[in-house]
């Protein structure tokens, strides 16, 4: 397998050709490079993946020798491919090729098609290097890289008058950076503990220590990834980008702010997990802001009237059962749901996609409705993506997140509630949307006049997308309910890197059949309760936000978390930076230090001026005589 | 001609710009597009030959090539004409050669007068400037650290707009008056040594007692702080870089001196005062970090932005420097080589935006994405580089520099690294704020503002200049093998020297002074 190489180069490939010839050579051509250079990327994926699970121990290691490297400082260049990273290489080049099918015709359009896919290749290129990566900064190249095409592609239509692209791309690589000055110093702390930076070393060297109880460079260095994850998985307190992140293209949406790049947090602490297993305090963390969040998130989601912006509080919302599930311990539960949530939200964002590109941009709930008719494909496989996504009994979503309901209530019951009360949010926004995008009477009248059933470039991925959600059950179904949660086993190569398991967490007890059948009740009561306010019309929901002006302006206007952060922090750090200069620089220094005695000084300078005659001849003259002059000095 | 030069190959490089440059200066005003396009024949020609240096390798004692004969003496001191290239030099001074033409091309059509005149002068610099970065001797060091202030003050108060007078003036001061403290202290060190050369002195300056070693270092340092420039002897910096932007790429090529000459001469001389004052560099470090980084943040021209975000990146250079272990230290000689390709990129482009536009003011422009789009490629990759993105030449400097200090050793690594990290994030947000508001956005409808000015993208020259300076972005960031490996052990060897105790030496402090510096090591 020591062309692994291969699999990121391709898209890498259609990225510069696409750069450099994109803008003359037509549609025809961007088009075969951009979604041909992931397909073929997909084809050597599969390939790849065979050949691991053939491979003792379900891993390859591939090495290309050094990297950088400065005394004991070494970092190699080379790839894992194992259960873990295999199946994110499938998700990445199956669903991306799916989407860059997806985007020819939703873009076709656009005047930047070429940069389009040359940044859609890029961001692909950049997140296989992220988990393909035997090394944390072989995978922080990816990480940082896939934050750079998040920018790029969120701000793509960067000469619109309002602005909003470029500041929300502005925004989303702030955000990102910040948790990426997370991910960096975990990296310091890593290399002082241990001594390198190869992901495999890290993980055999943790596996000789005992619990870290105490907050040491280890728990230092945990707390500082999952501060990287809080930015890049979009979780408390520094969600605030991914909402925002919606300017861009709806197919970015898709691939990256719902499928792939918002899950490499996820990602990250399960190829570490036996490092955050010798952390206790850090996994509590995780499990409690995975359940704020989630929780957080959902409640905003009701009220949002934009389409991708309730499913973009529905993607914060459900990366936050993702960690829930890694703080409870359940590794390959959080990894589960990253895996079917990557199914049925890439289609939710497609349809939602489909049903914008119908209506001729139009993002607005409170305008649609009516649509079930007109666009029959696109209306059956939102509905299947919503049934997954409120957990409706025997979709992927019910058994993704009821395993992590379960795991979360041996934790702590606390845990279990808050979940709970995300799920029924959940179901109540999803109906909701399906409702007023679907249902009832058209309330604009002329745009649905004109709607239609998208091309078949954009449906046929709507319904591969569908049957991979309706069939990522075949990878995981709870004990409980007669099912096996396979991908636990089939991830243990990757989760345990040879170890023990982690003594002291409690894997079983509980009731798990009653635990899902609470929490499932409860949603489609919820589920059927959103359906019944919307079906009608507006007008229920107007007169319950007249009852209750408070809350709904607290929901709609998102708890006013932009505004605190834009008071609290931004503006004091310009106005800081100002002081600064002002203080600093123009007073203290140039005014006291430096011009005071430069006044002084001027008066007898002015006499010495009258040597200056400005021509540089007269200078080199008097240079020349002087180094003589010095010459004869030293010579004599 | 060839055995000469296969003898003389650094006398070569290292005099014949300035011969040239005294040849163009000659040349009266008329002249002033032959006098030009021949400094580029010059300057082109010399970084190829410059790229002999690629060839060689390096003797037991570490040289790639090294010119040593006694020269003359001065008051009895023996003064050396010792020119050496080795790993620690070898790739600024190819930056440095790269630069001069480079800049020549990207200036080509933005001086409004003498064009002639600056070439000459660029030449003249290149000498100084190779010089001091050739010099095994410290007088000789001196001389050029000195000559190189000659042609750069001229081109502030040449090209330099309103207040060139004073920024010129202020800069030739600033820098004049730390080297003249400097020199006290070479002096007296000299006579100690009875000689120039940096080895006896290292060996006199461990003899004398530490608190003498201290006056020696704050003498030694005051200089190469100034010249680095380390807040707050900073203040020469921003004005003389918004003054005239022509001078600022110049002046970048000069200002590296300091880092360099800190690894070169200060550790080695004085390497107890060194560990001993570590921390001391590392608060100004961090200070320079963060000071410069929020000062950028609320600039409102170009120039000045970029000038205060290379004193933030200086800042990461004397971090890397302060740490006194391989790592950091192999981080902060790249750091320099960075600054000398990613800022020197920044500064150009604000200079080929300025010639279209005559302002550098951020809010004159907006929208210059739809106007200049190739220049608008060319920003993204040198701001993700200076912002340190990963496959860029940035991150390489800056991770190893942070590593470097977090494991140095010192009470201090690990909360100057952390702290320094910031910095990492503040730049992203200077840089990438100041791109969305010139850059994004719709054209700015001013008809007499920046963005309507601007009628053409880049020109075969500006591309020229760009080009190779976008390739080494790319190259130190995917492969920094090719970069880090000839300095990877003459800095470990220099390191290692520092620590050891030199024979001539009485039991030197062992107790403060050496004690840091062994800790690194084990």
């Amino acid at each position: 397998m020591h062309s692994a190489w291969l699999i990121p180069v391709l898209p890498l490939l259609g990225f510069l050709l696409n750069l450099l010839f994109g803008k003359r050579a037509g549609k025809a051509f961007v088009s075969a490079a951009g979604v041909g250079s992931v397909a073929l990327a997909f084809v050597l994926s599969v390939v790849a993946f065979k050949v691991m699970l053939a491979a003792p121990g379900h891993r390859l290691e591939i090495g290309y020798g050094e990297w950088m490297g400065a005394g004991a400082f070494s970092v190699p260049l080379g790839f894992v491919i194992d259960p873990l990273s295999g199946l994110m290489m499938l998700v990445i080049t199956g669903i991306g090729f799916l989407i860059h099918l997806y985007s020819v015709g939703y873009m076709g359009e656009d005047k930047g098609y070429g940069r389009y896919f040359a940044y859609l290749n890029l961001f692909v290129f950049f997140m296989l290097l992220l988990v393909m990566g035997s090394s944390l900064p072989l995978l922080f190249v990816g990480w940082e890289g896939v934050g750079l095409c998040s920018y790029l592609l969120i701000g793509f239509d960067y000469d619109l008058p309002d602005d909003v692209p470029a500041q929300a791309g502005l925004k989303a690589f702030l955000y990102n950076r910040v948790g990426d000055l997370g991910v960096l110093m975990g990296m310091l702390a890593l290399f002082a503990a241990f001594g390198t930076l190869t992901i495999g070393d890290i993980l055999v060297k943790a596996g000789h220590l005992g619990p870290q109880l105490g907050f040491g460079l280890l728990t230092f260095a945990t707390l500082m990834f999952f501060v990287g994850c809080t930015g890049k998985s979009a979780q408390l307190p520094l969600y605030l980008w991914l909402p925002d992140a919606m300017a861009g293209p709806t197919p970015v949406s898709a691939l990256i702010h719902a499928a792939t790049m918002v899950t490499s947090g996820v990602y990250l602490i399960v190829r570490m997990a036996p490092l955050f297993q010798l952390t206790p305090l850090t996994m509590d963390v995780i499990a409690w802001v995975g359940a704020a969040t989630a929780l957080f998130a959902a409640t905003i989601a009701i009220v949002q009237t934009d389409i991708k912006k309730v499913l973009a509080y529905s993607t914060v919302s459900q990366l936050g059962y993702m960690f829930l599930g890694l703080g409870s311990a359940g590794f390959a539960a959080g990894f589960f749901h990253v895996f079917t949530h990557a199914w049925f939200k890439a289609l939710l964002f497609l349809g939602a996609g489909s049903v914008i590109h119908a209506l001729h941009h139009e993002q607005d709930l409170l305008k649609m409705g009516g649509l079930w008719k007109k666009m029959p494909v696109t209306g059956w496989t939102m509905l299947i993506a919503t049934a997954c996504i409120i957990g409706f009994p025997g979709t992927s979503g019910f058994a993704s997140k009821d395993e992590i309901l379960y795991l979360a209530s041996l934790k702590s019951p606390v845990l279990y509630w808050m979940g709970v009360a995300g799920a029924c949010c959940t179901a109540f926004y999803m109906l909701r949307l399906f409702t007023l995008a679907f249902l009832g009477e058209p309330r604009d009248a002329h745009a649905h006049e004109h709607a239609h059933e998208s091309p078949a470039t954009m449906t046929v991925p709507l319904v591969v997308l569908a049957i991979g959600a309706l069939g990522a059950t075949a990878f995981g179904w709870p004990a409980a309910f007669g099912g096996s949660f396979r991908i636990e086993a089939f991830l243990e190569p990757s989760v345990s890197y040879g170890a023990a398991a982690a003594e002291g967490v409690v894997r079983h007890g509980g009731n798990p059949a009653l635990m899902a059948a609470i929490s499932t009740a409860l949603a489609l009561g919820f589920a059927w309760w959103g359906w019944s306010s919307y079906k009608g019309g507006l007008a229920l929901a107007e007169a319950r936000a007249a009852k209750w002006p408070f809350l709904h302006r607290l929901l709609a206007n998102k708890y006013f978390v932009d505004e605190g952060v834009d008071a609290a922090l931004v503006r004091p750090l310009r106005w800081f930076g100002n002081l600064l200069w002002k203080l600093f620089d123009v007073i203290v220094i140039d005014g006291i230090g430096v011009n005071l005695p430069a006044a002084l000084t001027r008066v007898s300078g002015d006499f010495i001026a009258l040597l200056q005659t400005g021509r540089v001849r007269n200078y080199v003259l008097t240079m020349g005589l002087g180094a003589l002059l010095l010459l004869y000095v030293f010579l004599k | 001609m060839t055995t000469w030069m296969s003898t003389h190959l650094l006398s070569f490089l290292v005099f014949s710009p300035g011969a040239a440059g005294l040849a163009l200066l000659a040349f009266p005003e008329r002249q002033a597009r032959l006098a030009k396009l021949l400094g580029l024949l010059v300057a082109i020609a010399l970084f190829g030959v410059s790229l002999r240096a690629l060839s060689l390798t390096p003797d037991a004692s570490g040289w790639l090539f090294l010119e040593h004969r006694p020269w003359f003496s001065v008051a009895g001191l023996p003064v050396d004409y010792r020119l050496g290239l080795d790993g620690l030099n070898l790739w600024l001074a190819l930056l440095t050669a790269l630069l001069v033409p480079v800049t020549m091309l990207a200036t080509w059509s933005s001086l409004a007068k003498r064009e002639g005149t600056f070439a000459g002068l660029l030449l003249l610099l290149e000498t100084g400037v190779l010089g001091a970065l050739l010099s095994q001797d410290m007088l000789f060091f001196y001389l050029f650290w000195e000559g190189m202030l000659i042609p750069t003050t001229f081109m502030i108060w040449i090209w330099g707009g309103e207040d060139r007078r004073y920024a010129g003036t202020k800069y030739f001061l600033y820098l004049a008056s730390g080297s003249l403290l400097w020199l006290v202290g070479l002096l007296y060190l000299a006579g100690q040594a009875g000689s120039f050369s940096p080895e006896l002195m290292a060996q006199a300056a461990a003899g004398l007692s530490l608190h003498a070693q201290g006056w020696l270092f704050l003498a030694f340092v005051l200089a190469f702080a100034i010249k680095f420039p380390i807040f707050p002897v900073h203040t020469w910096m921003p004005d003389a870089y918004s003054q005239a932007p022509v001078a600022a790429v110049p002046v970048g090529m000069l200002v590296k001196l300091g880092g360099y000459g800190f690894l070169r001469f200060v550790i080695p001389i004085l390497p107890a005062a060194a560990a001993r004052h570590s921390h001391v560099l590392a608060v100004l470090a961090v200070v320079a970090i963060l000071f410069g980084s929020l000062v950028a943040l609320v600039q409102r021209d170009m120039k000045k932005l970029v000038a205060y975000s290379s004193l933030a990146h200086m800042g990461f250079v004397l971090l890397g420097l302060a740490s006194l272990s391989v790592i950091g230290v192999q981080g902060a000689l790249l750091q320099l080589v960075n600054l000398g390709v990613s800022t020197t990129a920044l500064f150009l482009m604000i200079g080929m935006l300025e010639r279209r536009a005559g302002t550098t003011m951020i809010a004159d422009f907006g929208g210059v994405a739809s106007r200049m789009p190739v220049l608008t490629g060319f920003w993204l990759l040198a701001a993700m580089a200076s912002i340190g993105l990963p496959l860029t030449n940035g991150f390489v400097g800056e991770f190893l520099i942070l590593n470097g200090t977090f494991t140095s050793g010192f009470a201090w690594g690990r909360v100057a690294a952390c702290l320094a990290t910031l910095g990492v994030l503040l730049g992203a947000a200077y840089l990438l704020w100041m791109t969305k508001r010139v850059f994004w956005g719709a054209e700015n409808a001013d008809p007499d503002g920046g963005t309507a000015k601007l009628a053409q993208d880049l020109t075969a020259r500006e591309l020229a200049a760009l080009l190779p300076l976008a390739a080494l972005i790319l190259w130190i960031g995917v492969h920094p093998r090719t970069f880090l490996a000839p300095s990877d052990r003459p800095v470990a060897q220099l390191l290692s020297d520092a620590q050891a105790p030199a024979p001539a030496a009485p039991a030197l402090g062992t107790a403060a002074g050496s004690a840091p510096l062994s800790e690194v090591h084990e």
